[in-house]
């Protein structure tokens, strides 16, 4: 298939001494750590970004900080780059290797070191899974409040690295907002300690600044994430609309009216059938526009705020107000949302943009992204974090027809454009990596992409971590 | 002494062209907005200082967004006059500390993201760099650098936004920044706990935290400060202040369930919105210590080892101190200027955090590190990222660390 993205010509004098840094890193490593046969290098090949792959040069899994710090070390030395990767759930290629660079994997630093509930913090390993914190922590009444639709799976090392949000970060704000301290390993395999168990860091604020720069820095091994005293109750209420602009004003409105509920999620009809029919959740189906409105509390709490939401919602011509009745029920709904990309993956290949857009401009831009859907001659399910004007609309396509790929990877582009054009930016919380790389200079001038790559080099001056992705190939000559 | 010459920019252009002035002259600037804190940090040997309080005004607001855009020198009170206008708010609730340090100044909403002054709530709403979305900032060559935007999440590129929010104008001058806003609570309640020593505020503060009952702020007054609040109504007694907010039905609720799970430490009470927006005012503002001839600390360490910190400085020397953020922030305050090893120390054995030397005389300032040394790797990347952002090291050089210069030459 044709690939609009191009990833950097692989050094072929790297490449060409392969089996020297294999034996390099043999020497550094316990023999299961380290992985050079092809056919099992092939699941590294991509992320959740599958139109892309790449085979790597090797795949390291170290288990510990140290190891992590000599193989940094050497890659250094040897100027081999680095593709960090964490469960590789990437929507954006973020983990997405090439020919002449080694995947440092963190899947087997998967341990949490300690839980202090008087000072309602975690210290994890970055390979231990975003849900493990919450399920360690619930029977004593806390959780890790960020929570990305691939929880299940996805690491705390990759949300730090994308700065991962979720349906509940509108009230709890996203990983940036939750984290306490890092454990860094830089460049010449120095290792940095940043942070702690108090509220805030002395110096510059490098936690604010490492986090979200997707593996662009250096590699992350350890983290102190902030825990939260659970809710005493949460109800998943599901609004349904029979226009797309009734249902966008009413989140507006609700916003506006200063009512700030755990989440408000939004479906179209195509992704209220899709999830329907995958999960059952008792969505109704004869509605255009589907709001899941989470509120939270003890039952008097979520009672008043309810009451104010459906005022609201009234006066947009709300059609269906249906509460959750049981925590079964609640759990229904919320596996219906999260499933919604791996539902839709069930009927065709698709495309998951991230857009954010100011909430007054969310009428316009899904107006505009039928109309650009529609001029491709494709389709679009649209599934999205509404109360922070995160978008995610689905394009649906069948890769194996190389002329549709194309169609869905252009029409992306063109939504993310309107996304930028309508005073918001090219992603919320997936992250740039290689898919949005070539749209940076929509939304950022020369001088400021500049400043970031500046930046980014007091880091890593040679660029071995992370080599093809976020900054576009064409910008990067003289900074 | 020479006079230095103050450049006021009306216009971001005014501001790139003064900063490529002085770069093109040599010249060393002091970055200020009112110049409120101006007594914090290291002495800034400037030959020109450009403020920003020429660049005044709210840019653009659309409270149904719940976002605002502002010129970086406008007055703090004029944003919260906006705000309140639409019942809203700065959830981090910046704090004030003109008075604390013997200003008459006005600071500004740049001076506010600057510096990361952040209130009693940032204990649950986060700091004033999570509020901060989007800045427009004239870097140590003169250009003028965006990062961020004004939507509630973002995370296209490196997050400039973070690295400027807390730089005390060592990075950059900003010329415009974008901040997230709330809605107001519909109410607000403090419970009160007399009488608690600071060990057992200590664990009252975290067991409140850990119930669902949304505490939005913290605080333990100790009995030498607590007559300084509330126009002296708990003199003699400590107390301990727990506030929650929100629609009204929520927090009589949270506000019954709180009280039976503290029950425990005996004497509670609660005071109202009014009494309560004072009382959190005067804790964030640092009231007890306002006039009071003594070197201030401003500490930043784990919840639970605050009072442990404060008892351990009393053996040796005179102390009097309080808490906020469930005792993870202790203010400090001491007769002598001996201290500042020791104290850095014991944060250490404690588990970690650092301490800023907020009000002192010229004279200590000139002989401690204002700010806490960092470990030398930590040290050095930031001299290399300043040295990116500021080549020629312009932009208020030596504010945060005296070890500035030594630092570039090592990153180069």
């Amino acid at each position: 298939m044709t690939e609009l993205i191009k990833f950097l010509e692989p050094n072929a004098q790297i490449i060409s001494k392969r089996s020297s840094i294999i034996s390099g890193l043999a020497e550094i490593l316990p023999d299961d750590c380290l992985i050079t046969d092809e056919r099992e290098l092939v699941p590294f090949e991509t992320d959740a970004f599958i139109a892309y792959r790449r085979l790597p040069l090797a795949v390291v899994l170290p288990e510990t900080t140290e190891q992590v710090a000599e193989v940094v070390k050497y890659c250094h030395e040897h100027e081999v780059p680095i593709v960090p990767r964490g469960a590789g759930t990437s929507l954006a290629g973020g983990a997405i290797p090439q020919e002449d660079a080694i995947v440092i994997g963190l899947s087997k630093m998967n341990r949490i070191l300690d839980v202090d509930l008087a000072n309602r913090c975690a210290v994890v390993q970055a390979g231990v899974t975003n849900i493990a914190i919450s399920q360690e922590t619930d029977s004593e009444g806390f959780f890790y409040a960020p929570d990305p639709s691939s929880q299940l799976a996805c690491t705390i090392g990759g949300n730090i690295g994308m700065n991962s949000g979720g349906a509940h970060c509108l009230k709890y704000g996203v990983t940036t907002n939750n984290l306490l301290a890092l454990k860094m390993v830089m460049f010449d395999g120095t290792v940095i300690d940043l942070g702690g168990k108090a509220l805030d860091m002395p110096g510059y604020d490098l936690i604010g600044l490492l986090c979200g720069s997707e593996g662009q820095m250096g590699i992350i091994t350890e983290a102190t994430v902030k825990l939260l005293a659970k809710p005493e109750g949460a109800k998943p209420v599901l609004f349904g609309f029979d226009t797309p602009e009734d249902a966008g004003r009413c989140v507006r409105d609700v916003i506006g009216a200063g009512i700030i509920p755990v989440a408000i999620e939004y479906m179209d009809k195509p992704a209220i059938e899709i999830c329907e029919a995958f999960a059952n959740a008792g969505y109704p189906m004869d509605v255009e526009a589907l709001l899941i409105v989470e509120v939270e509390g003890s039952e008097a709490e979520m009672d008043a705020m309810l009451d104010k939401i459906i005022q609201v919602a009234k006066t947009h011509n709300v059609k269906t107000v249906k509460e959750s009745q049981s925590a079964f029920e609640a759990a229904l709904i919320w596996k219906g949302r999260k499933s919604a990309f791996g539902a839709t993956g069930r009927i065709a290949d698709y495309m998951c943009m991230d857009g954010t857009v100011p909430l007054s401009q969310l009428a316009f831009v899904l107006e505009g992204t039928a109309k650009i859907i529609e001029k491709y001659g494709l389709r679009v399910a649209n599934v999205f974090h509404a109360g922070d004007g995160n978008m995610h609309p689905l394009i649906l396509f069948n890769m194996n027809d190389p002329e549709e790929s194309v169609k869905a990877e252009q029409a992306g582009m063109d939504i993310l454009r309107l996304c930028v054009d309508a005073g918001g930016c090219l992603t919320g919380e997936h992250g740039v990596g290689i898919e949005k790389r070539d749209l940076m200079t929509h939304q950022y001038s020369k001088e400021d992409l500049d400043q970031q790559m500046a930046v980014r080099a007091a880091f890593d001056p040679q660029w071995i971590f992370n080599p093809s992705k976020v900054f576009p190939l064409e910008v990067r000559e003289d900074a | 002494m020479s006079e230095t010459k103050l450049i006021l920019p009306t216009s971001a252009d005014e501001l790139v062209d003064a900063v490529k002035g002085a770069v093109k002259g040599g010249k060393v600037i002091k970055v200020s907005g009112a110049g409120t804190k101006d007594v914090v940090g290291n002495h800034v040997a400037a030959d020109i200082e450009i403020s920003t309080t020429k660049l005044s005004g709210v840019t653009e607001y659309i409270h149904s967004e719940l976002v605002m855009t502002a010129q970086a020198g406008t007055p703090l009170s004029v944003i919260e006059k906006e705000l309140a206008k639409n019942n809203q708010m700065l959830a981090f609730e910046p704090s004030d500390y003109a008075q604390l340090l013997g200003s008459d100044k006005e600071q500004t909403i740049g001076g506010v993201f600057a510096t990361n002054m952040s209130g009693s709530r940032r204990l649950s709403a986060g700091a004033a760099r999570d509020a901060l979305l989007g800045v427009k900032f004239v870097n140590g060559k003169g250009q003028l650098i965006k990062s961020g935007g004004k939507v509630m999440k973002n995370v296209t590129g490196l997050d400039l936004v973070k690295l400027l929010a807390g730089s005390w104008g060592t990075l950059g001058i900003m010329s415009e920044v974008t901040f997230k806003v709330l809605p107001r609570p519909e109410i607000m309640k403090t419970i009160l706990i007399s009488g608690l020593s600071d060990a057992d505020a200590t664990s009252a503060m975290a067991k409140a935290m850990g119930q669902s009952t949304e505490v939005s702020s913290a605080a333990h007054l100790p009995q030498s400060v607590s007559g300084s609040f509330l126009d002296g109504v708990y003199d003699g007694q400590s107390i301990t202040a727990l506030r929650l907010e929100g629609l009204k039905e929520s927090v009589d609720d949270r506000e019954k369930r709180l009280m039976d799970a503290l029950s425990e430490y005996g004497n509670l009470s609660v005071i109202k919105t009014e009494q309560s927006a004072i009382l959190w005012q005067e804790i964030a503002n640092v009231k007890p210590f306002i006039g009071r001839d003594t070197i201030i600390w401003k500490v930043s360490v784990a919840p639970s080892e605050g009072h442990k910190l404060v008892a351990e400085l009393a053996k040796t020397t005179e102390v009097d101190a309080y808490y906020d953020w469930q005792g993870g922030l202790v203010w400090v305050s001491l007769k002598s200027d001996h201290y500042t090893t020791h104290l850095r120390q014991l944060i250490k054995s404690l588990g970690g955090g650092h301490a800023t030397l907020t009000r002192a005389t010229k004279d200590v300032r000139s002989e401690v590190d204002v700010f806490e040394p960092q470990p030398l790797p930590v040290a050095a990347l930031s001299a290399r990222i300043k040295a990116q952002i500021d080549p020629q090291n312009i932009l208020n050089p030596g504010r945060m660390s005296q070890n500035d210069d030594v630092m570039n030459k090592a990153a180069v």
